[in-house]
């Protein structure tokens, strides 16, 4: 081994913490990187492989009825290459061991379908044994259903036994939401796949359909197909089609992508920050304190690229060890968020993509930071002139500027204790490292309001919606609109403590070339279990003889302001356009949605009290009891329970975010160690001599310790102000991203998450006293006496 | 001079060695040692005689590896870290060769820096009194010369009123004309303030200034030779 081998081995050896450090803060930044990317691109390959495998359709859309040759006519508008007809129904479950009823979507099983059936485990129906189902999957984890058990449901009014043979997925339920909900609950809502014969039978669909699924040539040509087919359907009760966007499924994971692809960019941002401040911080020191055995080593003859190149030899050692460690913990780390999407999305098979541009771009990145943070310090030994070395004061160049303005001190900093003006002095008279350790601790506090500020968000949406605006225990949605005695009956149940009904009707809005189709709700003005409220909780109450109260998102996606026209295209029973003012626009959390009076509505429809549902409130001691009325209603298809709702809300968001929350915590830690520590470490290099002379003249082990702790804690407390709003900024740029068209998030400044913040960097900091306190108490006295500084 | 018989220091069979892999280096080798109140003392010796190591174990910053040192009535050898540094924060004060002044600090704060923490101490400025640099109070180090910086050293080390001045080669970076200054900085504060000083140095020269010289060889006392009339630093010859 020569001994320029040696002497970079050596120098490896010296800077281990700081080597680790560096190393270690890398490895995070890309391995949070490659956990993204790397899950980004599986997630989309293995969506994409089911999508074309089991031929996920372009458009869809619902209808009361119609007969199946009208297929054969949807496949002659151009531009349409398939098309297939399913009879979709809800229906009440009934599990025994369960009071809470359960709510099904039933889809008839097709031969040569589009979204077509992925079977997991078991087998199709028999031909002719109408009573065999498969059930989704998560649905099926969720009960612990096996193959060969039974489910007891209301079918059409009456009560059957349903045969479980088979359990699987389609492409069109890769995430399972029941409609009106924001999140899954496999446990109250799932799908079953029933032949069609059963279905036919049940509901009198025979030889029809009614809901279509198309695949067309060009997805571009969406909007035009879209008019046509719904002209098409329109004399079958059509009620409107949707293109991929507003698929729930598809939405949901494009939405998770967008997420996953601002995380990809933020976590590693600030993790490189860091690592870019710390490599600066250690090089640039080490360089400073290597000045002489550069200018000996030039003045031996030497030449500057040889030396530059045994200094890039540390570094490159520092930042390959980080890149193939951050790569190995990413693909890790993708590993368990796989396993965090198992539990709200489905594929056959999750598809690894093991190797990919990614890879390249985290040793870019690397690059990118050796040279960010490597760059002033090498462009100090290119331009040290041997001479000038060899005389290396001590007298640092700040610290001559430093001088003149310690001389117009004040007099109350001339009553300040030496040991303060001591740390004040290494401080300023180092500004950059104080500066750049301020910035990276600051990056630190911001990572964990980053990680934290998520869960009063959604507190605030889940309070606003399941306290304040949604107030009833159970919307129950019937089967088809019925009169008011429906209601009446309802209010008989015992328990039962309020009702108020809702009519809704699927409409197509209108307003120049914008369109929306949604459901309009009809509502009282009386009515107090579900309010119109906005972020303010200010309720709107849609007025008699009135307009629509609409949401912000349903306005600008529109483009009408308050006052304005929209066209409403009635979507059920006889088609008609009526053209209704806006009264009123009001921005709440939820995605587009349209409210009426439900007396108004009942005109325009030109109908009586017609109900599409009910909402209720219970006394909770009759819960079991209203649970075996709604099994035993058969008009009842769809029961939305709010507190299993808002419970499932509840677990779903500790179980995937606690994980992330936890890692983030340890990331921010590191930050804060990295940096915190390695400043200690830099001040206590240079100020050895300087404790060692304090110890010599009597100074105590723990006074030493004051001072180094005094400036850890001043740079910690100086980066906290500056962490939490820049925290915030990164906080508001992922609400931003996460506005979509089915929510909006508010920004949320909570005392818990500042103190979770606060209380993460105290114990780290603490940790790192720790660690300044058992570097301190290996200060060599006599030794560093007696070398000359 | 009256040299009081109760003596502040006194060493018996002091030893201290160094393992140095197979072998053991010793640096001192069964010192016995008596050193008196506002005594001033030379230590002579060739490089490598154990000179700054038995300084080191008199001022606490080191213990002997074996043999007693006795502090009036406290046992140093038998002293743990912290008690050494009790010590030394109340009784010693030390000069280096290298100054060592805290470069940020003016020649007061860092008199302040050893005032501050002392029992009864002086005024600082009264320190800097002592070594004729009242009027350099508010200088930097930098802006100071290297005589100049050991009196302020100086200044720093009695500043806390030391039971003992230690100083281990003052005037071994200047040269004989600021070297003599320095030496009567430290003369004047033992007439003054009637500490015991201890100097280690290679310079027999000021062997005169003492009361006693003692010499050392090869870890070893070699010879102690008592000055009946010691000479102020001015009128040494180098
Ligand atoms: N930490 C140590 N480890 C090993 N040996 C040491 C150590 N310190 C001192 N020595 C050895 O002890 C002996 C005495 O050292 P000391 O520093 O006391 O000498 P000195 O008389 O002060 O010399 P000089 O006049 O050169 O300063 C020397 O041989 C030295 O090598
Ligand atoms: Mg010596």
């Amino acid at each position: 081994m020569n001994a320029r081998k040696r002497l970079l081995i050596s120098d490896i050896l010296r800077l281990w913490k700081q080597g680790v450090a560096i190393v270690g803060l890398l490895a995070c930044g890309i391995a949070t990187f490659i956990m993204s990317t790397s899950t980004i691109r599986s997630m989309e390959a293995s969506r994409d492989q089911y999508y074309a495998h089991y031929h996920f359709a372009h458009a869809w859309a619902s209808l009361v009825r119609a007969p199946n040759a009208l297929l054969d006519r949807i496949l002659e508008i151009p531009g349409v290459t398939r098309a297939s007809g399913r009879i979709v129904r809800q229906a009440i479950l009934d599990f025994p061991n369960l009071s809470e009823p359960v709510t099904a979507r039933l889809v008839s099983i097709e031969t040569k379908s589009l979204d077509a059936l992925y079977l997991r485990k078991g087998r199709l129906p028999k031909l002719g044994a109408e009573t065999e189902v498969v059930v989704s999957e998560l649905f099926a984890e969720a009960h612990d259903l096996k193959l060969g058990d039974t489910l007891q449901a209301n079918l059409g009014g009456k009560r059957d036994l349903l045969h479980i043979v088979g359990i699987g997925l389609s492409p069109d339920s890769i995430y399972v939401v029941q409609p009106g909900l924001l999140l899954s609950d496999n446990r109250l809502y799932g799908i079953v796949w029933a032949p069609r014969e059963k279905l036919e039978a049940v509901w009198n669909m025979d030889g029809a359909f009614n809901h279509l699924a198309v695949e067309l040539e060009n997805p571009a040509d969406g909007h035009k197909i879209q008019t046509q087919i719904d002209e098409l359907l329109s004399n079958y009760g059509g009620t409107g089609s949707i293109l991929r966007d507003d698929q729930e499924s598809h939405a949901r994971i494009r939405d998770e992508l967008n997420e996953l692809r601002t995380m990809a960019f933020l976590a590693p941002a600030i993790f490189l920050s860091v690592t870019i401040f710390l490599l600066h911080m250690v090089f640039s020191r080490w360089i400073g304190q290597q000045r002489e055995r550069i200018a000996t080593l030039r003045a031996f003859g030497y030449r500057v690229h040889e030396i530059a190149w045994h200094v890039l030899q540390v570094i490159s050692i520092w930042i390959g060890a980080g890149v193939i460690l951050g790569v190995l913990i990413g693909l890790r780390f993708a590993n368990a968020l796989s396993g965090i999407y198992k539990e709200f999305f489905r594929f056959p098979e999750i598809i690894q993509v093991p190797f990919g541009w990614e890879w390249i771009g985290a040793v870019m990145l690397g690059a990118a930071v050796a040279a960010l943070g490597a760059w002033s310090g090498l462009k100090q030994v290119v331009r040290l002139p041997p001479a000038l070395a060899m005389q290396a004061g001590n007298l640092q160049p700040s610290a001559a500027r430093f001088l003149a303005l310690w001389s117009l001190r004040s007099t109350s900093v001339a009553k300040m204790s030496p040991i303060l003006r001591l740390v004040l002095l290494r401080m300023l008279a180092n500004p950059k490292l104080t500066l750049l350790s301020i910035l990276g601790l600051s990056l630190g506090v911001s990572l964990l309001i980053l990680s934290s500020f998520f869960q009063s968000t959604i507190d605030r949406v889940l309070e606003h919606q399941f306290s304040q605006c949604q107030r009833h225990d159970f919307q129950l949605t019937f089967d088809e609109s019925k009169n008011e005695s429906s209601m009446y009956e309802i209010s008989q149940w015992p328990g039962v403590t309020r009702v108020e009904g809702f009519r809704a009707v699927p409409v197509q809005l209108h307003n120049g070339n914008q369109r929306e189709r949604l459901t309009i709700l009809g509502l009282d003005p009386n009515a107090e279990l579900f309010r119109l409220l906005d972020t303010s909780n200010h309720a709107s109450i849609p007025k008699s003889n009135g307009g629509l109260v609409i949401t912000k998102k349903l306005a600008n996606k529109l483009g009408v302001c308050q006052g304005d026209f929209v066209e409403v295209e009635v979507l059920e029973g006889v088609h008609r356009r009526l053209r209704l003012p806006i009264d009123r626009i009001f921005a709440n959390y939820t995605g587009p949605s349209a409210s009426i009076d439900r007396a108004t509505l009942h005109e325009w429809m030109r109908e009586g009290d017609r109900l599409s549902g009910v909402f209720l409130t219970l006394d909770p001691n009759y819960r079991d009891e209203v649970y075996q009325r709604i099994k035993k209603t058969p008009v009842v298809c769809g029961v939305l329970n709010r507190q299993a709702t808002l419970a499932n809300f509840r677990e779903l968001l500790s179980r995937s975010t606690s994980a992330m929350r936890f890692i983030n915590a340890i990331f921010a830690a590191l930050i804060t160690l990295g940096v915190a520590y390695n400043s200690a470490l830099i001040t206590f290099s240079e100020r050895a001599r300087d404790l060692a002379t304090l110890r010599v003249l009597g100074y105590r082990q723990n006074e030493i310790l004051w001072i180094l702790l005094l400036e850890l804690i001043l740079i910690t407390l100086l980066a906290i102000p500056i962490g939490i709003p820049l925290g915030y900024t990164f906080a508001y740029g992922m609400i931003t991203s996460l506005d979509t068209d089915s929510h909006r998030l508010p920004m949320v400044f909570a005392p818990s998450t500042i103190a979770y913040t606060l209380s993460v960097i105290a114990a780290a900091t603490a940790v790192c006293c720790l660690m300044v306190a058992q570097m301190a108490s290996k200060l060599e006295i006599i030794h560093v006496l007696k070398v000359r500084e | 001079m009256s040299v009081p018989r109760r003596p502040l220091f006194e060493a018996k069979q002091l030893s201290k060695s160094y393992p140095m892999g197979d072998s053991v280096v010793h640096a001192l080798r069964g010192i016995d040692l008596q050193l008196h109140e506002g005594e001033f003392v030379v230590i002579l010796g060739a490089s490598g005689s154990g000179k700054s190591t038995l300084l080191n174990i008199l001022g606490g910053l080191d213990t002997p590896t074996s043999g007693t040192l006795m502090f009036r009535d406290q046992d140093l050898s038998a002293c743990d870290e912290h008690a050494l540094t009790e010590f030394r924060r109340e009784h010693v004060g030390f000069v280096f060769q290298f100054y060592n002044l805290i470069s940020g600090l003016t020649s007061l704060d860092n008199v302040r820096l050893v005032t501050e923490i002392a029992n009864a101490p002086m005024e600082p400025i009264e320190a800097l009194r002592l070594v004729g640099l009242e009027n350099r109070a508010t200088h930097y180090p930098a802006q100071l010369s290297g005589g100049e910086q050991q009196r302020v050293a100086i200044a720093r080390a009695i500043g806390k009123n030391p039971s003992v001045l230690l100083c281990d080669e003052p005037t071994g970076a200047l040269d004989v004309k600021t070297g003599a200054i320095v030496l009567d900085a430290i003369a004047r504060i033992h007439r003054e303030l009637g500490t015991l000083v201890v100097i280690i140095t290679h310079n027999a020269a000021i062997a005169n200034m003492a009361n006693r010289v003692i010499r050392l060889s090869d870890g070893q006392i070699a010879r102690i030779d008592e000055n009946l009339n010691p000479q102020p630093a001015s009128t040494l010859q180098w």
